[in-house]
């Protein structure tokens, strides 16, 4: 079965950890940087990449574009500072994209 | 409701049906496929966010423990600790049909250094325990780091395609349906119409036949 590999891109301090795993660990703070990065990993062979919520709300447009294709699959992770709650909405967005309203987990659960 | 321009003819009504009852068999079919992939999604989607809710506490944690770690060892010396992995993370993945989604499979394979038998890849001599701690509460949130990202995905997916999904069976059901339905009528009336034409002109000419045989 072909191989394929697991991407972290966050802040340094996030990230590090990340490494002892033997994860590719991918240090940023730079969006334009960590958006180049989504598009380069995303034609390698990385089906899973981990992106700080610090990272990913200003990477909208780079995340949407690989919601629908099989790899990669881009997961938000909350960094060293706490989560945002962004993982979370995207989960309640894709509950809203389907059945037309979020009435699983309500606007304020 | 608009009709489809069309010839009455009774060749296009005989097409119109067909197409007709191909559309209502689509649309039932697409609904049944609407109904269950809704079902599944619903329970795909309530494990997601169960595992985000657990994953992001538990890696709050882990990076708690990594914060204390910095905080008691220079960032150099932490940094030349991990440097070198002793293992080596890679993903096999396959797909998994759900209801005409495809949907992967994540499966961590880990190649192990035979000479190292823990995951630390360094020398307890130069690092605190602090930093054991953190790694391992890392290592420990990570199986389920992947099993999020597959369930994640897989709930991108079937969202999408329910979309799809729905506007299929809307459009079937609110636009082609009626305007085939509409357009079979609209042609059955035509022709019973021009039926009756025909039938009032021949017996018209009948009338007039007969007219001219009683005066001649």
């Amino acid at each position: 079965m072909y191989m394929y590999k697991i991407g972290v891109i966050g802040d340094k301090d996030s990230v590090l950890g990340f490494k002892a795993l033997g994860v590719s660990v991918f240090p940023t703070n730079d969006i334009r940087e960590a958006n180049k990065l989504i598009h380069k990993l995303a034609k390698e062979n990385y089906a899973v990449l981990f992106v700080t919520e610090q990272l990913a709300k200003d990477l909208n447009e780079a995340i949407n574009e690989y919601k629908d294709s099989l790899t990669p699959a881009i997961i938000m992770i909350p960094n060293n500072r706490g989560a945002l709650g962004l993982g979370i909405d995207g989960v309640k967005k894709s509950v809203e994209k389907a059945i037309g309203s979020d009435i699983l987990f309500g606007k304020e659960g | 409701m608009a009709k489809l321009n069309v010839n009455p003819t009774r060749m296009e009504l005989t097409r119109l049906k067909g197409r007709l009852k191909t559309a209502k068999r689509g649309h039932k079919l697409l609904k049944d496929k609407q109904d269950e992939l809704m079902k599944k999604f619903i329970d795909y989607v309530k494990r997601n966010m169960e595992l985000r809710l657990d994953v992001e506490k538990e890696l709050t944690i882990a990076f708690k423990n990594f914060l204390i770690a910095r905080a008691v060892m220079s960032s150099e010396v932490l940094e030349e600790a991990i440097m070198y992995p002793t293992q080596k993370i890679n993903l096999e993945m396959s797909t998994r049909n759900i209801m005409s989604v495809n949907s992967p499979i994540f499966n961590l394979v880990k190649e192990e250094n035979k000479e190292v038998s823990n995951i630390y890849p360094y020398g307890f001599a130069a690092t605190s325990g602090e930093l054991d701690g953190a790694i391992y509460s890392l290592k420990v949130v990570f199986d389920k780091l992947i099993e999020l990202a597959q369930v994640e995905k897989t709930c991108q997916l079937m969202a999408d395609e329910i979309e799809k999904t729905r506007r299929r069976v809307n459009a079937l059901e609110y636009v082609m349906i009626p305007q085939l339905i509409e357009t079979v009528k609209y042609i059955t009336m035509k022709l019973d119409e021009n039926e009756r034409g025909s039938r009032v002109r021949l017996m018209k000419v009948k009338d007039m036949i007969e007219k001219r045989k009683a005066e001649a």
